[in-house]
């Protein structure tokens, strides 16, 4: 009877579970669907060109903020794990800076630090994309840097390292033909979270007034009424399958390695 | 002139002292084994030979070039790890040809040479596997092979078969060093189990607390140490107090029973009492010889275990010892409260420079003294 009772009980939590996360969905949905006629919510949002043009933009900055945050983090940590483990700490707390300081904190300091000689960056659309892209690299560092420090903490760096230098290898080659491939499925979890963040990312690029996803739907809100929500849908299946696409591709590791990273 | 030579080499970690003038010469082709217990300084000693490490002082050469400071990658030096450290994201093949691809030799190279590899170590039909899809022992063999690849000046094996169960460690320990002496490679071999050291050495190098015990071949190491340590780490031995009678004709006084020592007592005769030692495979309760040494007692214990007979004396005036003997149904075995003999011949007793309390005394205080999170001598390494 008791067991019994605890099925129903678990049953319950799951269905509260995701009504917790479909209903909000299901309501947007819903109100994409008032517009009259059917539909057209989503052919009028499709139709705009600005929202191909400001996705195309922000999935642009987004690889190039997982190209800088791999080329940064993926040797930060492999050396830290190697040669100073007794500084994870340190590192660990640093990368966590991101969640404690707001992002209005710190697009307003990238603004005054780089809004005047001698690195006039906003003068320019390209200096305001690389503040961008290195605002980005930040608020994305506590995701890519825990999901590259748990696939190295999978591996035994050390050994593989020294295996890999006792046969002639230097550090460019043990990076990218030992330590990168073994990590191949931490770092699509690390730059699938960093892809998310960028696209969904409004107060750096809207302050930096780049022509981003974020704040493309922010204006669409301010004068349309269903398109904001078709938008939104459409962006969350892209993320889905962004998701798809990844565990695709790490299907076949070959390798006995965990995914790393939050998922 | 030695191939390898390693001389006055010194390692400190902070504080803790790994290994103090380290003096090795050791001849192409030659198997050399560092034994000793954790945090003796032996794996810190094979770190620096393979450059994982830099020596304080000292220097180390291999064929009379000087490497004490080479970048591991340029010292031309084969590695086999106890984790195995093969390459995940590579299959078998792969991974044995990584150091010739580094080198970059000519593919058809690579594959002949990693046939005759795989061959060697009798696993041709595995070098499509992943490293995943292999046993313990099979990945130490493909590591093996990977090592050898290189065609390295010197082989550094580094606990290898720590990792694996009983059986497969023994047929592992005879195929490597059936292909160390079908290479002819000088082999650096690190353990902490004395019977491998033992079986697959020309010389041991017995380790105790960063310092060279002895160094020797397995036959002197085990019947003629040098010092307590060897003596009490090496095989297991019967220790008894003796009280010195006469120095200079070796004769002493085990609780009041006088045995002779076969030779005078040399500086260790200036004391009143020493301490002996005795391998239990020199005791016997057979009749022996007339100049045979006797200690007469009461059997304490009676241990049947299968194929041999464990047999321990109280021994008249104090003192204990234990020896095996076969089991034969035929042999008489004593009971216990049983009045007997023990023989020995002079030869067979070990004076010791140290008492073997006081070496377990000491070893057990290194192993203390090693950082806290420390349990194994790899994980003292910064």
């Amino acid at each position: 009877m008791r067991r019994r009772r605890g099925g129903i009980a678990w049953w319950l939590v799951l269905l509260l579970g995701v009504l917790y996360f479909f209903l909000p969905l299901y309501a947007t949905l819903a109100f994409s669907l008032k517009a009259k006629p059917a539909f057209a919510a989503y052919t009028n949002a499709l139709a705009d060109p600005k929202l191909f043009s400001s996705l195309g933009y922000s999935l642009a900055v987004g690889i190039a903020t997982i190209l800088t945050s791999l080329a940064l983090i993926v040797p930060t940590a492999y050396w830290v794990q190697l040669k100073v483990p007794r500084a994870r700490t340190a590192v660990e707390f640093v990368t966590l800076l991101p969640f404690v300081i707001p992002a209005v904190v710190l697009v307003f300091g990238l603004v005054r630090v780089y809004s005047q000689p001698p690195l006039p960056f906003t003068h320019t659309d390209a200096g305001s994309t690389i503040l961008l892209v290195c605002g980005y690299v930040v608020l994305s560092l506590p995701y890519m840097y825990r999901a590259v420090d748990t696939g190295l903490r999978a591996i035994d760096v050390r050994s593989l390292t020294e295996a890999a230098q006792s046969m002639g290898a230097g550090w460019f080659t043990i990076i990218v033909r030992i330590i990168l491939p073994n990590l191949r499925v931490a770092l699509l979890s690390g730059a699938f979270l960093t892809l998310a963040i960028v696209l969904g990312e409004f107060t750096i690029a809207n302050f930096l007034a780049r022509p981003a996803f974020g704040p493309y739907l922010n204006l669409l809100s301010g004068f349309k009424a269903y398109e904001p929500a078709a938008v939104s849908l459409i962006s969350f299946g892209l993320t889905w399958l962004a998701m798809i696409a990844i565990a695709f591709i790490g299907r076949d590791t070959r390798t006995r390695i965990e995914i790393g990273g939050a998922h | 002139m030695g191939f390898l030579e390693l001389t006055h080499v010194k390692k400190q970690f902070g504080v803790f002292s790994a290994v103090e003038d380290f003096m090795l010469t050791a001849e192409r082709g030659e198997f050399v084994s560092f034994l000793g217990p954790s945090g003796c300084g032996k794996t810190t000693t094979l770190r620096m030979i393979a450059g994982f490490e830099y020596p304080d002082t000292g220097s180390i050469k291999v064929d009379g070039r000087e490497i004490t400071n080479l970048p591991p990658n340029k010292r031309n030096v084969g590695m086999v790890f106890q984790a195995y450290a093969l390459f995940p994201n590579m299959t078998v093949a792969a991974n044995v040809g990584f150091g010739m691809r580094i080198k970059k030799q000519s593919g058809e190279a690579i594959r002949k040479r990693v046939g005759e590899l795989l061959e060697l170590i009798n696993m041709p039909e595995k070098a499509d596997r992943y490293p995943y899809q292999l046993s313990g022992g099979q990945q130490q063999r493909v590591a093996l092979a990977r090592a050898l690849a290189i065609e390295p000046q010197v082989l550094l094996l580094d606990e290898p078969l720590s990792a694996l169960d009983a059986k497969i460690r023994v047929s592992l320990r005879n195929e490597i060093r059936s292909i160390q002496r079908q290479l002819g490679i000088t082999t650096v071999y690190v353990t902490h189990d004395q019977e491998e050291a033992l079986s697959l050495s020309d010389r041991v190098v017995v380790m105790s607390q960063g310092r060279i015990e002895q160094i020797g071949t397995p036959f002197e190491i085990y019947n003629f140490p040098s010092t307590a340590f060897v003596a009490s780490f090496v095989g297991t031995l019967n220790a008894l107090q003796a009280d010195v009678v006469d120095a200079s004709a070796g004769i002493v006084s085990v609780g009041g029973q006088q045995i002779r020592l076969g030779r005078p007592l040399g500086a260790a005769g200036a004391r009143k009492t020493i301490e002996i030692a005795l391998r239990p495979e020199v005791l016997t309760l057979r009749e022996a010889s007339p100049d045979a040494n006797r200690l007469s007692g009461a059997v304490d214990r009676v241990t049947f275990l299968g194929s041999i007979v464990r047999i321990r004396v109280a021994l008249d005036g104090g003192g204990m010892v234990a020896f095996d003997t076969f089991n034969n149904p035929h042999l008489a075995v004593p009971a216990d409260g049983e009045r007997v003999t023990v023989s020995f011949p002079p030869e067979a007793c070990l004076v010791l420079d140290r008492s073997v309390e006081e070496v377990e005394a000491a070893v057990a205080g290194a192993e203390e003294s090693l950082p806290q999170h420390v349990d194994s001598e790899s994980d003292i390494l910064p």
